[in-house]
């Protein structure tokens, strides 16, 4: 078990920078998911965790040893990280057991505990007697099984997943999202997890970093990102916040304060020691939006009504704001539709704290 | 609209058969006469052929020697070949793709100039050794005339094949299933011992297969380095008998044929065989590896692989040329020594080496030419095409590439020994009969790229201009043919290379009057004339590299691959 630091990490190709400035301290048994759009250097910030590529500038710190800086970086190998890959990345020559018995094997172990630790392996991830089937005979999710058995086997003190639920249907991704969970509940493996579905990140996660164009855009838990997003990307990413524009027109007092959205005012939270400003950004969820039943709140349309069974998402755009788009949730009795006037009204939202404030 | 749909698949039809009928006549024929005449010689089932040969001891020794050079050769080839791949395609090595070009360079050099090129390096009449007095005193025997000589020599020759589908194979590997190993506590080399290699063991095979068929049948330099010392293997023992006995020998040469071909099947099985034997498959795409930090071993590593380049490719050409510039054997090289005379006496004063600049020039132009044409639409059926069976095609037209060239001239001598029936046209003894051995083994020198190029395309295309109603055979010259025409186009060019100084099928089919350069480039070797020898290799070489300069303008518009020596 281990702790994972990463220090003003920044990995360079050529001029383009895949991982810029980014600080991670993850904690020994910590859980942490690494979420961010396609591109955004999810997978080198794993590789260089597991030193398969070097860093640019920063340093990696596993445990309480110096992994990788600018200077040099330890070889792979020598890393005790294990390592899930998106597409299983089985040895196609090999049996199961040879796979999973790889890293044994390569430690010289003796022969017999080492057939005892496959075994033992194999039934942890319910594989057991597919010892000596070929990995091209297996389905995706016991391909899947098989990878994280071998990079269980070793005992590693971190291991890294890259996407690994990617690959299967949505029914083997929960009944694999439980067994990752329980695996890191049963052993207390540090865990760097990395995926773009936030329900995976979500359920499985301590705390979740959001990257962004190589940047960590925010580290936090769950809850406090969806609540309480640090910036304009985190907002609009997790849970397709809404952003509106807003101006603070008065101070925090108890972790709220009056904003004015779209011509109408509102109170909603924020973080202590907000001022009044213009300029301001607010993030509320569909959940926070609903029709407005008296005088308060927005004019506007209706865009477009999508039924969905049960209830109907609705998109919107008010009229003090042409170019901004709404969405939200009627339940049944559906009585939007495309083109009908309505008056809605914001329950609650987020201020976003100013670009700069510390966080 | 009916009619519309039948007028299409007519023209598929016309297609088709037409395509059926050249490699009936280009490949199956020879190969069905060529069996006739092991079965039935004269028309009736005998087995007299087969004992005859059966009973000679020298088809025994022949046999012998080619096994020996034969698995010689393969084994030094696939063990070079595979180590430049690696340390070229595993390590952060620099100059990679100038090393591959030096490296490849000695695939497009005829087997017969690199034996020339060799023998000249290391002789006692070396112009090389007495730049530094080291040349053996004159009548020394030449150490390359020997067993270990000519396999030395072909695993010089085919080690660049080997590399080239190692190197094609080590690109596919997925990064992913070194780092799985890596992560798992393997260091770099029990990578490649326990993951990369066995890994690449169906690419490896395949080359080895290759390379076996490649110096079973090689004539060149058995020809060139055995001949000397008596040392016969099958081919250079056809030659031998075809040229002291005539058209009188020809069953029994067309038995010893066959050997080959039987010896030279019998290595693709094996290595059908033993790739079959495990699962591996890679599934996944993705990056290639991240190169090996050679560190402090960088420098060396770099400098053993240009120390490779020179002994194999820049020593002998050198050789070659100091050779080509001195006026007579033995005689040392000196500032006042050298001389073009060499030169100009090949070029126009020597009548039969005019004549075989000419034949061969047109003959390689005719067989690339024709190649070109056919390449295309046997290339679509063959990509793009619905029936199965056409998939047979494929095997057909390698046929005769697969097998050893001594095979297919053999087939060819015994095909138009007499006239063409109804037609009483003569082509033996003409140059005709060398320009029929030549398309049928070439071709799928074409064709290869050629449906590598199809793959590369989105069959859309041809599709939206079916939509818009052209015809099929519109559809080829209006679409098809521009997009697949690079590729064919190289196909064409590297047949041009390897025809133009081509020994193995014309040193069997060539009479008086229709010498090809390599038969004139033999036969000044063998009557004691290196200097003359040296020179037209020179100029071949010479014409070589400037065709690879060429061809090299069209690789942007090449799927990857095509032109060997482009890393
Ligand atoms: N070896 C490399 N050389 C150059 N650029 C690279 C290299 N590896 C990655 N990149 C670039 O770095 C950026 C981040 O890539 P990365 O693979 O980390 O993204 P990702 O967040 O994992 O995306 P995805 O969710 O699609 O897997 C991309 O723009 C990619 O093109
Ligand atoms: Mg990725």
């Amino acid at each position: 078990m281990a702790r994972l630091s990463l220090d003003h990490v920044t990995k360079s190709f050529a001029d383009f920078d895949a991982v810029k400035d980014v600080s991670i301290d993850v904690a020994d048994g910590e859980f942490l998911a690494v979420l961010g759009p396609s591109g955004c250097g999810k997978t080198t910030l794993l590789r260089l965790v597991a030193g398969f590529e070097k860093v640019t500038s920063g340093a990696i710190r596993i445990g309480s040893d110096v992994v990788s800086n600018s200077g040099g970086s330890v070889a792979p190998e020598k890393r005790r990280v294990g390592i899930v890959f998106q597409n299983y990345a089985l040895w196609p020559h090999m049996s199961v057991a040879e796979n999973i018995g790889y890293s044994l094997k390569v430690a010289k172990l003796d022969k017999a505990v080492a057939r005892q630790k496959v075994d033992d392996a194999l039934a942890l991830v319910n594989l057991q007697g597919l010892g000596e089937r070929r990995p091209a005979n297996l389905s995706g999710g016991q391909r899947q099984r098989v990878a994280l058995a071998r990079c269980l086997v070793a005992a590693p003190s971190l291991v890294l997943f890259d996407e690994p639920l990617a690959n299967l249907d949505v029914h083997l991704r929960a009944s694999m999202e439980d067994e990752f969970a329980a695996f890191h509940k049963r052993t207390g493996t540090t865990i760097v997890y990395i995926t773009h579905d936030q329900a995976e990140a979500m359920a499985l996660a301590d705390r979740i970093a959001v990257m962004d164009h190589g940047r960590l855009a925010q580290l936090a838990t769950p809850r406090e990102l969806y609540h309480e997003p640090a910036n304009e990307m985190v907002a609009s990413f997790i849970s397709q916040g809404i952003l509106l524009p807003a101006d603070v027109l008065t101070g925090e007092e108890g972790g709220h304060c009056k904003v004015r959205v779209l011509g109408t005012e509102i109170v909603v939270r924020c973080r202590p020691g907000e001022r009044p400003r213009a300029g301001a950004k607010i993030c509320c969820r569909s959940a926070d939006l609903e029709v407005s039943a008296d005088a308060t709140g927005f004019d506007g349309r209706v865009k477009r009504a999508i039924y969905q069974g049960g209830a109907a998402r609705i998109e919107f755009t008010p009229a003090a704001g042409p170019d901004l788009t709404l969405h939200f949730e009627q339940a049944d009795p559906v009585t939007l539709e495309s083109g009908t006037e309505a008056r809605l009204r914001i329950k609650s939202g987020w201020l976003i704290p100013a670009t700069g404030a510390a966080s | 609209m009916p009619t519309r749909i039948r007028e299409s698949r007519g023209q598929e039809m016309v297609l088709t058969a037409a395509v059926a009928v050249g490699i009936v006549l280009l490949s199956l024929l020879p190969m069905l006469r060529l069996v006739k005449e092991i079965v039935a010689p004269g028309g009736s089932l005998s087995a007299v052929a087969v004992e005859a040969g059966l009973k000679n001891p020298a088809t025994w020794i022949a046999t012998w020697h080619t096994l020996v050079v034969g698995i010689g050769g393969t084994l030094l080839a696939v063990l070079s070949g595979t180590l430049v791949a690696v340390l070229v395609s595993l390590t952060d090595m620099r100059g990679r793709s100038a090393l591959v070009l030096c490296y490849v360079t000695p695939l497009m050099i005829a087997p017969q100039v690199t034996a020339l090129a060799w023998l000249q390096l290391f002789g006692p009449a070396s112009p090389f050794l007495k730049l530094f007095g080291a040349a053996p005193p004159l009548g020394t025997k030449n150490p390359l005339y020997s067993t270990s000589g000519i396999i030395l020599l072909l695993g010089v020759q085919y080690g660049p094949l080997v590399f080239l589908l190692v190197r094609a194979g080590l690109r596919k590997l997925p990064r992913e299933l070194v780092e799985a190993a890596r992560a798992g506590g393997a260091n770099w080399f029990t990578v490649l011992v326990t993951i990369v290699l066995p890994l690449m063991t169906p690419s490896i095979m395949a080359a080895a297969a290759l390379a076996f068929v490649s110096c079973v049948g090689n004539f060149g330099i058995p020809a060139f380095l055995g001949i000397p010392a008596n040392y016969l293997v099958l081919p250079t023992l056809i030659y031998q008998k075809l040229a002291g006995g005539g058209p009188a020998v020809l069953g029994e040469t067309a038995f010893l044929s066959v050997l080959i071909g039987v010896i030279a099947m019998a290595g693709i099985l094996a290595q059908e065989v033993m790739s079959r034997r495990r699962d591996y498959r890679i599934s996944s795409t993705s990056l290639p590896a991240e190169p090996y930090e050679l560190g402090r071993w960088r420098p060396v590593v770099q400098a053993g692989m240009w120390l490779l380049i020179v002994l194999v490719l820049v020593l002998p050409l050198f050789g070659l040329v100091l050779t080509s510039l001195v006026p007579g054997y033995g005689i040392a090289l000196t500032a006042k020594t050298a001389t073009l005379d060499n030169y100009r006496f090949v070029l126009f004063e020597h009548d039969a080496a005019n004549r075989a600049f000419f034949n061969s020039f047109w003959l390689s132009i005719a067989a690339a030419f024709f190649a070109v044409i056919v390449a295309v639409p046997v290339g679509y059926l063959i990509a793009w095409g619905k029936q199965r069976w056409v998939r047979l095609l494929n095997l057909s037209v390698e046929l005769p590439y697969a097998l050893p060239g001594v095979v297919l001239a053999i087939a060819s001598l015994l095909l138009f020994l007499r006239p063409i029936p109804l037609t009483g046209i003569q082509l033996y003894n003409t140059v005709w009969i060398i320009l029929y051995a030549y398309l049928a083994r070439f071709l799928v020198l074409a064709l290869r790229p050629t449906i590598s190029g199809y793959h590369q395309i989105d069959r859309a295309l041809e599709e939206a201009a079916q939509v818009a109603g052209a015809g099929l055979f519109t559809r080829l010259r209006t679409i098809v043919f521009p997009l697949v025409a690079p590729a064919a186009v190289a196909g064409g060019l590297l047949i041009f290379m390897t025809a133009l100084s081509e020994l193995t099928v014309s040193a069997l089919l060539w009479s008086s009057g229709s010498e090809t350069i390599g038969v004139v480039m033999f036969s000044f070797e063998q009557g004691g004339d290196s200097n003359y020898a040296a020179a037209i290799s020179v100029i071949t070489v010479a014409v070589t590299f400037v065709l690879m300069l060429v061809t090299n303008l069209l690789a942007p518009h090449l799927p990857s691959g095509v032109l060997p020596w482009r890393d």
